[in-house]
């Protein structure tokens, strides 16, 4: 009985381990060690082929600073995730408070601005390739009828720019609706009834009591936003597809720096100098987090 | 009031149908033959071409677009299973366990999730390369077997779903840790398990930089093998539409019979982060 009793105790105190081990084993051996390891690789002329030519030190990174190409994949980059998470916030804000009026047949409205979130970003790209085509694409026939002349959509930069960010919108305004619908549902209904008996409009109340109720939501969307939006990749490549999809239009004009990097690795064969690009881009992640969160918390809040 | 409520609806009816569109125009584009494609003004109902474009994608031998639907309800299955086995033992442990350092776990955790680790993809590639894994299904199941946002998940769930006493009482039974996991707490935590199995399962079916990095021609996946049909030396659009309406049909089946629980998940995610 006793050494029973010993061994249910012994076992109570490993079990907790044994039960978070296998998260922390596998995530430390192909997400943490990786990530990790490529500060180390990019400190290398480090070949895909032939392996580690030795260490450089900073060169790596003396060279990117004077890489005309990567400037330009961050510009892009930059560009298109800026075009496309401004307005894309500001609709998912919008269609979350029309969500959050009473509304007939809830479940059939969320699922239909959910829909395109189910689409796979590979399909997104593909499909919106075709939409955007120069000269079968819908787009531009429309475009035709109300006597606008065809736009080259790929092959300039602020055209394949637009294009891009209005895929990226597509996919996920109405997930992030969904989401900021959440956290407007458990907004006390009593702070919209007093604002109306005060005599505030909807634009009022929206912008006094929705938009500070919702602002921890937002600077969580917004910073998932980033996460993404900063490695762009799977759209850019499959809207310019061809052989050379990787290059982003025929002078790079919307490459991003993911695609610059994967480009770089597996095409230049340079895994030392696309560590570098990989380092880099998780600073600016970093860096752009930091200054969503910075922004965002000039939102007045309620008390 | 009154126009202000049907206004409401105009707009939601206007933002389904832009929701839509595009996958319909999938399906009209998947239908028709190449040269209806580029006709002016575009077609734009459905035509009769569908089934013999979806015989071109599978015969396709390039491709290989029936192992590439098979090798993703695989990766994405195995993937999903390990996920929410791991996440529920994690996740009960958070919640209902007490345990040295367990804040600064939970809290490691919930870094993970705000830690872009796909840019660690130069040594994945190298660490899968030495474990002769690259080119394979393996390469791009494995690290996906555990997930922290599930781990997240299933400790909130878990948290309000298990009484205490329940546990308690289970011990005074003399019953281990194990056996209370396996007889009473995964039981309980069957709502949420479905949930996170759809979510994960949905995730892994479209997952793309990684496999397109990885995957050898041999063992495409659906996104893997889509990127293909539409990358080649010619357009052929009716059947690269033919293929992505394959690759998607799946997720839509899945989400129209789902949708309730998937949008549950996706709304309590991002209201616990």
């Amino acid at each position: 009985m006793r050494i029973r009793d010993r061994l249910t105790k012994a076992e109570a105190r490993v079990a907790p381990y044994a039960f978070v081990s296998p998260f922390f084993v596998v995530f430390a051996i192909f997400g943490l060690f990786p990530l990790v390891y490529t500060l180390w690789v990019s400190l290398h002329d480090w070949s895909l082929l032939a392996g580690d030519q030795g260490f450089v030190g900073l060169a790596n990174y003396r060279e990117l600073m004077k890489d005309s190409d990567f400037w330009r994949a961050l510009t892009n980059t930059i560009g298109i995730f800026v075009l496309a998470t401004v307005p894309q916030l500001i609709l998912a804000t919008v269609l979350a408070q029309v969500l959050n009026t009473r509304l007939r047949a809830r479940t059939f409205w969320r699922m239909g601005v959910l829909l395109p979130n189910v689409t796979s970003v590979a399909a997104v790209g593909i499909i919106f390739g075709l939409i955007f085509a120069r000269d079968y694409g819908i787009v531009n026939w429309a475009l035709g009828e109300i006597g606008v002349g065809p736009v080259d959509w790929q092959g300039h930069r602020w055209s394949s720019w637009l294009a891009i960010s209005i895929m990226v919108d597509w996919r996920w305004t109405g997930y992030n609706a969904l989401i900021l619908l959440a956290s407007l549902q458990s907004v006390p209904k009593e702070l919209y009834e007093a604002a109306r008996i005060d005599g505030a409009s909807a634009w009022r109340q929206f912008w006094s009591i929705t938009v500070p109720m919702l602002r921890p939501t937002i600077i969580f969307v917004s910073i998932v936003a980033t996460i993404g939006g900063i490695q762009l990749f799977t759209e850019p490549l499959l809207f310019g597809s061809g052989v050379n999809a990787i290059a982003g239009g025929s002078t790079g004009q919307f490459q991003t720096v993911a695609m610059y990097l994967v480009q770089q690795a597996f095409t230049g064969q340079r895994f030392g100098y696309a560590s570098t690009v990989a380092w880099v881009l998780f600073l600016l992640i970093a860096f752009f987090a930091v200054i969503n969160v910075a922004l965002l918390r000039r939102i007045k809040s309620v008390d | 009031m009154r126009s202000r409520n049907s206004l409401l609806y105009v707009g939601l009816v206007a933002t389904v149908l832009l929701s839509a569109a595009p996958l319909y125009f999938m399906l009209v584009m998947a239908s028709r033959t190449n040269d209806e494609i580029v006709s002016l003004p575009p077609p734009l109902s459905l035509g009769a071409e569908l089934f013999p474009n979806l015989d071109r994608v599978f015969d396709n031998p390039d491709v290989l677009f029936g192992q590439a639907l098979v090798n993703s309800l695989l990766v994405a299955s195995v993937a999903t299973v390990c996920v929410v086995v791991t996440s529920s033992l994690a996740g009960f442990a958070f919640a209902k366990l007490k345990f040295k350092g367990r804040n600064a776990l939970l809290l490691f955790v919930i870094g993970t999730m705000m830690v872009p680790v796909q840019l660690g993809l130069i040594p994945l590639y190298m660490l899968m390369t030495k474990l002769g894994l690259n080119g394979g299904l393996e390469s791009v199941t494995l690290p996906f077997v555990v997930a922290g946002f599930g781990v997240f998940m299933m400790r909130q769930f878990a948290q309000q779903a298990i009484p205490d006493e329940m546990i308690e009482a289970a011990r005074m039974d003399g019953a281990s840790t194990f056996r209370i996991f396996f007889s009473i707490v995964f039981p309980a935590l069957r709502p949420a398990a479905a949930v996170l199995g759809l979510l994960t399962f949905m995730e892994r079916w479209n997952d793309f930089l990684w496999p397109y990095l990885t995957l050898d021609s041999d063992h495409p996946t659906v996104q893997v093998a889509l990127s293909r049909l539409s990358s080649g030396y010619y357009a052929d659009q009716s059947l690269i539409m033919a293929g992505t309406f394959i690759g998607t049909l799946p997720l839509v089946v899945v989400f129209i019979v789902f949708g309730r629980q998937i949008i549950g998940g996706i709304m309590e995610g991002g209201l616990k982060a």
